[in-house]
């Protein structure tokens, strides 16, 4: 049994990891929270689920025009609404996102009505493959994959390509970053996209392992935030390893102590992870200057 | 004219007579507005929208303490407002309490939940401490979901309360939230003008700089969740008798979401603008979403929906409005309706220039 929880929390982890990165690419470069995380990856999922299900579009084309949509959705929010503020405080852009989030939500809503649905996924989520007497439903094994290609994916592109380099120099110093060619402008939207992106194959891999409906992301999107604080808001591999963490420890808990409560330990490590190491297992530590 | 000449003209609660006169007459307002909606259904709403939207004015005064003039972030109020609707009536219900008992009660438990969220959030700032409140109004609701003391899923049934022995209504509900809500509001006002809001606002404008001054952070920040979770709980314990029913699933995360807009769309920092901001977001709220019994826009959106989206959904546009007019607030004026109230009086006070 012990085996059998650390390998489903492994599973649902790595999609905690895929929000928390999502969030944390966006956190590193604007220093910006973002709380529509979870209703972008939704609204891209809806959309998603639209051209398999209305439409009938094969699920390679599908999954390039949801991506396509997400980027567009994440450079239309950053260039209409973020850029417009005028020296912004840090209450004020959460509650831009926040608003944003409440947008696609009510667009969400109206479009596609409340009903839960359940996304026509190639993968199955009920068959189960079995690794020497462990079992693991195809569709954990495939988020388990995707995930981690995405997250390599991720790391080399910060790491050796020059749009993932310029990414890293806005993040240190813009005004450096400007001085030396970058235009940091279109690093943020790009950022958002990239970071939209990530979320959307999130929201994919959710939906197909649970149901679809409008509030479905609101438990992931906590999940993700409790999976960046324990890893480290500003490091990529910490917020990876805090999602895979997180799902483990919470899995754990499901498992030995309480079902019911299982919800409340991602509140618990927040809290108890803010209070004992604020940045985070990965992250350094640096405080700012007055 | 505007010269303080000491201490106690400071802490006035009506700096001019002019302001004193005004506050006389809006509570006589108040004190005639049952009459003037049940008689000519002003502006649509009914005796329960108003008692809504002064539950709605406390929460969001309670918040203002907390974010407008702390400068502390809370996406977790609907947590505060949660425990204080589910013990006041579990006081009244279970204990026995009599309700004028159990009301305050329920507010001091939420404020020592706001003192122990304090506690963490004295060393996190900003977008941590978004994160550690939003988790904690979670942690409340899914804990009160799953345990039958409080009900669980199915949640509870408020007891009728009784005025003289006859059971109350509406009406008597509306002068009893209206009276708590008026003392509750001065005492804010109060608050803020006195060494307590002044260590707050201290706070805010630069934490170092207050230390350094001699504020003593950790009982001011403790001080400032303990006093903003009393507020939010006692106006959970009155919205728990109005709506006469209580379940955890409807202190979402949303919940917590539309506090933070009251207050930002009021003006952060101001006692008046959280009111007017609580009063114009629940009445829209309620307007819209009945969306399609608007006469002309109704019957329009009803076939648009029926074209292109889903008439299940349409109250979701009650939703979306919200989320816009807090994004446009923020870009468009900062301090919200206080702001807007503001430069229109400067406009009007230096008239022709």
């Amino acid at each position: 049994m012990f085996g059998q929880l650390i390998v489903s929390g492994l599973a649902v982890g790595a999609c905690y990891a895929l929000i928390a990165i999502a969030m944390v690419i966006i956190y590193k470069t604007s220093e910006v929270l973002n709380f529509a995380q979870g209703e972008m990856a939704m609204i891209s999922t809806f959309v998603a689920f639209t051209l398999l299900e209305t439409h009938q579009v094969p699920f390679p084309y599908t999954l390039a025009l949801t991506l396509l949509f997400a980027i567009l959705l994440a450079i239309f929010f950053e260039i209409a609404f973020l850029r417009q503020a005028k020296d912004p405080t840090v209450l004020g852009l959460i509650i831009i996102t926040l608003g944003f989030e409440m947008v696609l939500m009510g667009f969400v809503g109206w479009k596609w009505g409340p009903d839960q649905r359940a996304l026509p996924f190639p993968v199955s989520n009920i068959e189960a493959y079995n690794f020497y007497g462990l079992f693991i439903s195809k569709i954990n094994f495939w988020t388990l994959i995707v995930s981690l290609v995405l997250m390599l994916i991720l790391f080399l592109f910060f790491r050796y390509t020059k749009l993932g380099i310029a990414m890293r120099a806005t993040q240190q110093n813009q005004l450096a970053a400007r001085v030396m060619g970058i235009r940091t402008k279109w690093i943020f939207s790009f950022t958002w996209a990239l970071s939209s992106m990530v979320g959307a194959v999130a929201g994919m891999l959710i939906a197909a392992m649970g149901v679809l409906d409008p509030p479905m992301m609101m438990d992931p999107l906590l999940k993700g935030f409790a999976s960046g604080v324990l890893g480290g808001m500003t490091s990529l591999p910490g917020a990876a390893l805090g999602g895979a963490l997180l799902g483990v420890i919470e899995n754990l808990f499901g498992g030995y102590i309480s079902l019911s409560f299982k919800s409340v330990v991602a509140f618990a490590i927040i809290v108890l992870m803010l209070c004992i190491k604020p940045s985070g297992l990965l992250a350094k530590h640096y405080v700012k200057k007055v | 004219m505007d010269i303080k000449r000491n201490y106690y003209e400071d802490i006035e609660l009506f700096k001019s007579n002019t302001i004193l006169v005004w506050s006389i007459l809006f509570l006589i307002f108040l004190a005639i507005l049952p009459w003037l909606v049940m008689k000519y259904h002003l502006l649509g709403l009914s005796v329960y929208i108003v008692n809504l939207i002064t539950v709605h004015a406390i929460v969001a005064v309670g918040l203002n303490i907390l974010v407008g003039f702390t400068g502390q972030i809370s996406m977790g109020h609907a947590g505060f407002f949660a425990i204080g609707a589910f013990t006041t009536v579990i006081f009244v219900l279970n204990v026995g309490l009599p309700f004028y008992l159990a009301l305050p009660l329920g507010g001091f438990i939420s404020s020592i939940f706001g003192f122990l969220l304090g506690l963490p959030a004295l060393r996190l700032k900003g977008p941590y401490l978004a994160i550690a409140t939003l988790g904690f109004g979670m942690a409340v609701t899914t804990t009160i979901k799953h345990l039958e003391f409080f009900g669980g899923r199915m949640g509870l049934q408020a007891p009728k309360l009784y005025l003289f022995g006859t059971p109350m209504k509406d009406i008597h509900f509306y002068y009893m939230i209206m009276i708590i809500a008026v003392i509750m509001v001065i005492g804010a006002v109060k608050l803020i003008k006195t060494r307590v809001g002044r260590a707050f606002i201290a706070i805010r404008d630069s934490d170092i700089a207050a230390e350094a001054m001699g504020v003593n952070l950790t009982y001011y920040k403790t001080l400032a969740f303990a006093v903003s979770a009393f507020y939010t709980g006692v106006a959970g314990g009155l919205y728990a008798f109005i709506l006469g029913f209580i379940n955890p699933e409807s202190f979402h995360l949303i919940m917590s979401i539309t506090f933070l807009a009251m207050v930002v769309v009021g003006g952060l920092g101001s006692i008046m603008g959280s009111i007017a901001g609580a009063t114009l977001m629940t009445y829209l709220d309620i307007k819209l979403q009945a969306i399609q019994d608007i006469s002309l826009i109704g019957p329009a959106l009803v076939t648009f929906s029926q074209k292109y989206m889903s008439v299940a959904g349409i109250s979701n546009i009650a939703v979306i409005v919200y989320g816009l007019i807090m994004i446009l607030i923020v870009l468009f004026e900062p301090l919200g309706i206080f702001g807007f109230w503001i430069r229109t009086k400067r406009y009007w006070k230096t008239w022709p220039f």
